[in-house]
């Protein structure tokens, strides 16, 4: 077996006791997996969009998940905090394990699982009937936490954790849906990482903005990878190779390939990924 | 080429003036319909028609209090029920989809905009007038309700449709139940317009007189009692219209000025609420 492709067994391997874990997580040398896809598969009706994908997430690491158009990966990323389940129609065969708990278990509450695993959209979207302020607490307000100053204090940090303070601090009560694009991913960000989520999905976060602001992004996720696991979706393949650790390809729903990113930018596996990597196709 | 350019001009300026047309008839009678009750009632308006009783035919003076105060108490409480009918339903059908029942109901509310409103005031005089024993303000409530519901289902069920679903997947996403990003996230944004059609809904209520003969029934004195007859505007300008006596008609005209003044009024009054609302 080799090391650079990921599967179960390595998975299990590699899964420690919470405690080691937590100490494991402060060098950066340290290799835990934060979650864990075991043979997962989604249906839409009976188009099978996501086939058999085994796939670790490492803590404190950027996976980023590539592949053409329609291949899965944003289904994929969908069904690690159970979102894909607002989708009529949609059906979901496999685990996916946080910390070791099946998040698909029974008795599993999706409402608390994406208490833990939060998600950053394609298109910026700032609650338009909050200020700056609100929606940076949008995820304490809406259920029902009203301490103002702990929440000044969450609104403060998040928004420098989101690279966002400097330019907002004095238009903290205008409405979120006056910022830039790329601020109001900033801010959509910031609204993420407020609830202390233990990874952040990213859907093609930047697939909407400039350059500039996709520059901000990218380098924000180098800064938020201190604090969070995350796994971002991304179509193109300059930025998975800038912002990631690691790599999955994936084709037609099959995850093709997954490893460190340099090595799979540099000498693939696998003929498609390679064929994909360098524009053959996609 | 020439021609052919000339021909499209032409087709142009042929639908130019079409439209310029439609546009012409649909406003001169809007105009004429509001200069014709202006005219004829504004003349007769004065502080005592306001505040004052109706008085026997015959003399002069006397005013429609009760059937303005009795208007807006009746519409208010039909509000009242008719509110969170209309909405609650509308958001069943939207936010819950997966129930199947949303077409139906949604079908069902169409049919019953279309509804006569003397049939609903049948309905209100046997499902409530009937079994109570008397007329009374509180079935003329009913009735208008029953007038109002699927007004403001359509209109509400329309404005949540406008709410994108990105904002509903946001307020998930943060681990936010789904009622709480309904109440929290979807109502909000969608406030505007649920509030331009509970107007809406309102304003129509306000001008049935058909449903008010079998139920609030009319009154010719002071009551403010929901379980007793009560006076209405729209009753009182159709009786009054109908009636015999020159000064009846005259107030028939000045009610029916009083009661376009209060729905425009507030109509024009939402508008600035609602776009104060917006400048936050």
């Amino acid at each position: 077996m080799n090391s650079e492709t990921y599967t179960m067994e390595d998975s299990f391997n590699s899964a420690q006791p919470v405690a080691v874990e937590k100490v494991a997580a402060a060098s950066p040398a340290a290799d835990t997996v934060r979650m864990r896809v075991e043979a997962l598969s989604v249906y839409y009706g009976k188009f099978h969009a996501v086939k058999q994908v085994n796939l670790s997430i490492r803590t404190n690491k950027a996976t980023a998940l590539i592949g053409p158009s329609g291949c899965g990966k944003s289904t994929f990323l969908r069904c690690l905090n159970r979102m894909h389940e607002l989708t009529p129609g949609a059906r979901v065969d496999g685990k996916v394990l946080l910390d070791d708990q099946d998040l698909y278990g029974p008795g599993i509450d999706p409402v608390d699982v994406r208490r833990r695993v939060g998600m950053v959209f394609q298109k910026p979207n700032p609650f338009p009937n909050m200020s700056v302020h609100d929606n940076v607490i949008a995820g304490f307000k809406l259920n029902g936490t009203r301490d103002r100053k702990v929440l000044d204090e969450v609104v403060e940090k998040n928004l420098r954790g989101a690279a966002l303070w400097d330019e907002v601090k004095d238009d903290l009560q205008k409405s979120g849906a006056s910022l830039s694009g790329g601020q109001q991913q900033r801010l959509c960000i910031a609204r993420a990482l407020a609830v202390n989520p233990e990874v952040l999905l990213m859907d093609e976060p930047c697939s909407a903005l400039d350059p500039i602001a996709t520059a901000k992004i990218e380098e924000l996720i180098h800064e938020l990878k201190e604090r969070v696991t995350i796994a971002i979706v991304t179509h193109n393949m300059q930025q998975a190779a800038r912002v990631s650790d690691y790599t999955g390809f994936f084709y037609l729903g099959e995850l093709v390939e997954f490893g460190e990113t340099g090595k799979l930018f540099t000498s693939p596996e696998k003929r498609q990924t390679e064929d994909y990597i360098t524009g053959r196709f996609g | 080429m020439n021609r052919h350019y000339r021909y499209r001009k032409f087709v142009e300026w042929a639908n130019w003036v079409g439209m310029l047309c439609c546009i012409s008839i649909t406003v001169f009678f809007l105009v004429a319909i509001l200069g014709y009750v202006i005219i004829n009632g504004a003349s007769s308006i004065n502080w005592d028609f306001l505040t004052a009783l109706p008085v026997p035919a015959g003399e002069s003076g006397g005013g429609i209090a009760n059937a303005l105060v009795g208007s807006l108490l009746i519409v208010i409480v039909a509000s009242v029920m008719a509110l969170p009918i209309g909405i609650g339903a509308a958001v069943f059908i939207n936010e819950f989809p997966s129930h199947g029942a949303g077409r139906s109901i949604r079908f069902l509310a169409e049919v019953l905009t279309g509804v006569p409103s003397i049939v609903v005031g049948l309905f209100a005089y046997s499902m409530v007038v009937k079994p109570w024993g008397g007329f009374s303000a509180f079935a003329g409530s009913v009735s208008y309700a029953f007038i109002m519901v699927p007004i403001i289902l359509i209109s509400a069920h329309e404005a949540l449709r406008l709410v994108p679903d990105s904002l509903r997947e946001a307020s998930l996403a943060l681990g936010v139940p789904k009622w709480r990003t309904i109440v929290g996230v979807v109502l909000p944004v969608s406030s505007r317009a649920l509030i331009t059609g509970v107007v809406l809904a309102t304003s129509r209520a306000l001008g049935e007189a058909a449903p008010m003969m079998f139920t609030a029934f009319g009154n010719s004195f002071w009551n403010l009692n929901m379980a007793k007859p009560m006076a209405t505007v729209p009753l009182l300008i159709y009786t009054y219209a109908t009636g015999p006596y020159e000064d009846w008609h005259r107030k028939a005209w000045a009610a029916s000025f009083v009661l376009l003044m209060v729905v425009l009024v507030t109509s024009v009054l939402t508008r600035a609420f609602l776009r104060g609302k917006s400048n936050e």
